[in-house]
């Protein structure tokens, strides 16, 4: 892993495009496109100005953290795009609510489109953007957060379509969040966007992952500017190349919101004679080689393309691709027995004891 | 009365203009390369003469002319001869957070954008409203925008699946800046994604001066020669549209070549489904031929550096070709390339440039007809044959690649530096290389089909219907570009499930397509000069 530079301080216009390729590389095959987000996040910022990341240790006792993301189906979301004032009457809905000003939004997940429009949100807000996020990754579900696993509830939602409808949303809990921001999604024609998990300087220490925007960053200006992407990728990230090879195979069908199917990639040059398959549930969750398991959510799994080292979202996986498959260790946090119960291979309906990915590399390192 | 069955195709590319005069049974009985002037229309005048001269009395019996045309991509890359347009967008309040032409180069947006309006309108994915249409609004944008645009862009949201509202605000637009203004409406020129689509209206918009050009130069061009000739231009999917339609999307014309060219290779060589290499002096495209047509790319494409949705086909390219340099010093093709001064520079031509051509002399003397090469140390033809064996390797798995696992698919070899590709080839069942290769482009315009293609989302529960309404629409677009009532057939339906949506949805895109209307020999003689465009009927 390359040492840790000191975090950053400003988002710049030069750092989208770093920020949602690596975002990319977090999404983890899932997520959503980053391309059109950076766009708008790029637009963002030509017209407000750059955006302050704050770390959670600058958190001060006047500092409300939301959580900012967008909820919805991919085919809508590249046809009806978001309003500008649609996270304005979002954020005034939840100043209503805590009776103070929000300071700083925060990724509900790093990985995909959702770990780059709250940088574009901020910028219109004129808040600043929190170096955390609650996946350090993409994951499908809501449930599936830190703040969950660390046991922090969310007591409120506040969900908001393009045309200014806002509703608040107090559930039990975050499975019932789930069901109920989806049937807002549905009314509001197939994408919404969602404020929740309110954090201060006491609860978001330990109940986020740290630091993620800052390594989104680090991990796509590396990518951009290396000459031997996959190599560096796998230095970069502490993880191992799988294989390296091309897609034989893809089985894909879109089920509940849900895309599920499996990609078969065979190995080619060194990998010669090898068969691996990659489960998928909108991201990558497993790889299985001769029947065995290598590696499983949460551990991350990302499929880049060989020669670029871009990461390839499912929806864009085809068939003869050459491809690598990288894989590495997950936040600690969804290594513990919360963790897992949330979003371990059980979670997704895998009938699989979870091994803790070890890269190989390690043993060298 | 004998059947008027010839048909000229005609193919501007980057260097070469080609024409072709193909009979009733598809055989080449003229042909001819002739450079591309830098006005275009002058090197298709050319290549319309030399095959012309070429048949003789025959000439009576052409009744159509295809022309596959850089036109239009030229004017984008060059920023000529365009257009300043007003873009009107509807379904704010949606969509605000990315003004149109977002992501444009600035040059080009500068070049083209007369203002733009984010107006209420638009539905959802279901029809419901986003909110109604601002009538007033739109009145008062083009009030301040008479005199100074030149065309319109009219985009809503979700329009190719309820288009009655672009409709209605073509309407708006003709009563106040008069009937003449070239409108375009997204629905009728893209597909589903909104940033796309509109930026493909704008440029279709910006381009309606060169639409006319262009259709003028083919129709002059047919005229001076005094063809009794129905006139068609070939677009980017393998269909050919009427020159009327041609005028109003002239967009649609890019990238038109490529998809030309590997319907030409499948109709020389008789393969309906087969992977094709057209190998060039630069590089080596490939494309697979799917049931007579070729396979469309699945990612956006940039047309000027603007991001499109363009259906375009599915191609390769690979930097080999015939004139690809080598280093002799690591036995590596490079990735520069002599180009069309191959004739001058090769080792082969006399030259001083080792190059991947002189490395196919090396390994089989004889394939550069009357040509050999000059005595070579045993290091710098070692070298030379490294490169080819490397060069080969990348063609085969670029062949594998396209192909998809299938091995029993044909490969179709076409182009000036066709001795690259080997004769056996891992991933294919057959090497085939078909005469008239050279000219494979032409030919792929000659018998393009008549095509149109209709995008419909609706309820799953009603699928049946959905791919109703989309195939009726296609259908009635194929007929509008030429296609033979009689003929013309669904050739593709592509379902795509819609999710978080009130019901199961389905989004529906449908392809039809069939040869063109037949003509029969007329008793009028051929009309004088005159540039008025035909019917097909």
């Amino acid at each position: 892993m390359s040492t840790t530079s000191e975090p950053l301080r400003l988002i710049t216009r030069d750092d989208v495009a770093p920020l949602a390729a690596g975002a990319a590389v977090f999404g983890t095959g899932g997520g959503g496109a980053v391309h059109t987000v950076q766009l708008s996040v790029e637009t963002s910022i030509e017209r407000f100005g750059p955006v302050r990341l704050m770390q959670v240790s600058e958190l001060g006792p006047d500092d409300a953290v939301i959580l900012l993301s967008g909820i919805g189906a991919p085919s809508v979301g590249i046809e009806m795009l978001g309003a500008s004032a649609q996270v304005h009457t979002l954020i005034a809905e939840v100043e209503r609510i805590i009776e103070r000003p929000v300071t700083a939004v925060m990724a509900a997940e790093i990985g995909g489109s959702n770990g780059v429009s709250p940088v574009g949100w901020a910028a219109s807000l004129g808040v600043a953007v929190l170096d955390a996020d609650g996946m350090g990754r993409a994951f499908p579900k809501s449930t599936m957060i830190s703040m969950n696993v660390a046991g922090l509830a969310s007591e409120f939602a506040v969900m908001g379509d393009v045309v200014g409808n806002v509703s608040v949303l107090r559930t039990l809990d975050m499975a019932w969040l789930e069901r109920h921001a989806r049937a807002f999604t549905v009314a509001a024609g197939g994408i919404a966007i969602g404020a929740h998990y309110l954090l201060t300087a006491e609860t978001a220490p330990g109940a986020v992952i740290e630091g993620t925007v800052t390594r989104a960053i680090e991990v796509g200006r590396r990518l951009l500017a290396s000459t031997d992407p996959v190599a560096d990728m796998a230095d970069e990230l502490a993880a191992d190349v799988l294989v390296g090879g091309k897609v034989i195979d893809i089985e894909r069908l879109t089920e509940g919101g849900f895309t599920r199917g499996s990609v078969t990639i065979q190995g080619i040059g060194t990998d010669r004679g090898r068969l691996l398959r990659v489960e998928i549930q909108n991201e990558n969750l497993v790889v299985i080689e001769d029947g065995e398991i290598i590696v499983s959510v949460p551990d991350l799994i990302t499929i880049v393309d060989t020669e670029t080292g871009e990461a390839i979202s499912t929806e864009l996986l085809r068939f003869g691709q050459r491809v690598s498959v990288l894989a590495w260790a997950c936040d600690p946090l969804w290594r513990t027995e919360r963790g897992l119960e949330l979003a371990g291979p059980d979670a997704f309906g895998y009938d699989l004891e979870y091994v803790p990915f070890t890269p190989r590399t390690e043993a060298v390192r | 009365m004998s059947a008027r069955d010839l048909s000229v195709g005609i193919d501007v590319g980057g260097t070469n203009t080609d024409a072709v005069v193909l009979d009733d049974d598809g055989r080449v009985i003229a042909w001819t390369k002739q450079a591309t002037t830098v006005d275009v229309t002058g090197g298709i005048r050319a290549a319309l003469a030399a095959v012309l001269a070429d048949i003789g009395t025959r000439r009576h019996d052409v009744s159509r002319v295809m022309l596959g045309t850089t036109h239009a991509t030229n004017a984008i890359v060059r920023r000529r001869d365009l257009g300043r347009v007003a873009v009107i967008r509807l379904g704010a309040p949606a969509s605000t957070d990315f003004p149109p032409l977002a992501g444009w180069p600035v040059e080009l947006r500068d070049t083209i954008l007369a203002g733009s309006l984010l107006a209420g309108g638009g539905h959802l994915v279901d029809g419901y409203p986003i909110s109604s249409l601002d009538v007033d609004g739109i009145r008062r944008f083009l009030d301040e925008h008479t005199g100074t645009a030149d065309a319109v862009a009219v985009c809503g949201i979700f329009s190719p699946s309820f288009p009655d509202q672009e409709l209605e605000v073509a309407s708006l637009v003709r009563e106040h800046l008069g009937p003449d203004i070239p409108v375009s409406l997204s629905h009728e020129v893209g597909a589903l994604g909104l940033l796309e689509r509109e930026n493909a209206t704008v440029l279709n918009a910006a381009l309606y001066r060169v639409a006319r050009e262009v259709t003028e130069a083919l129709l002059v061009a047919v005229a001076d020669e005094r063809l009794d000739a129905d006139t068609f231009f070939a677009q980017n999917d393998g269909t050919l549209m009427a020159v009327e339609y041609a005028a109003r999307y002239p967009v649609l014309t890019i990238g038109s070549g490529p998809a030309n060219s590997i319907r030409g290779a499948a109709r020389l060589s008789g393969a309906e489904n087969a992977i094709v290499v057209d190998v060039g002096g630069t590089t080596s495209d490939l494309g697979v031929l799917v049931d007579r047509f070729p396979r469309e790319s699945t990612l956006p494409r940039e047309i000027g550096g603007v991001r499109t949705n363009f259906r375009m086909p599915d191609i390769l390219s690979l930097g080999v070709g015939g004139g690809t340099i080598v280093d002799l010093a690591n036995g590596v093709p490079l990735s520069d390339s002599v180009g069309h001064r191959i004739s001058e520079e090769a080792l082969v031509f006399g030259g001083g440039t080792a190059t991947l051509t002189d490395a196919a002399a090396a390994a089989e003397p004889g394939v550069i007809a009357g040509r050999s090469l000059p005595s070579l140390d045993k290091a710098t033809r070692g070298a030379l044959i490294e490169a080819l064996a490397i060069a080969r390797d990348r063609i085969e798995s670029a062949v594998e690649r396209m192909s998809l696992g299938r091995t029993n698919l044909p490969l179709v070899v076409v182009g000036g530096g066709g001795f690259l590709v080997p004769d056996r080839i891992s991933g294919a069942s057959d090497v085939l290389r078909p005469e008239r290769g050279n000219v494979a482009n032409a030919v792929g315009a000659a018998i393009a089909l008549a095509g149109g293609r209709a995008d419909h989302m609706g309820d799953y529960a009603d699928r049946l219907d959905a791919i109703e309404a989309a195939s009726r629409q296609a259908i009635e677009r194929a007929i509008q570009a030429g296609a033979d009532p009689r003929t013309v057939e669904v050739v593709d339906v592509l379902e795509t499930p819609v999710s978080y949506a009130t019901r199961p949805t389905l989004k529906v895109s449908v392809k039809a397509a069939g040869p063109l209307a037949r003509i029969e020999r007329t008793d009028t003689p051929a009309p004088p000069v005159s540039y008025s465009t035909k019917g097909n009927s």
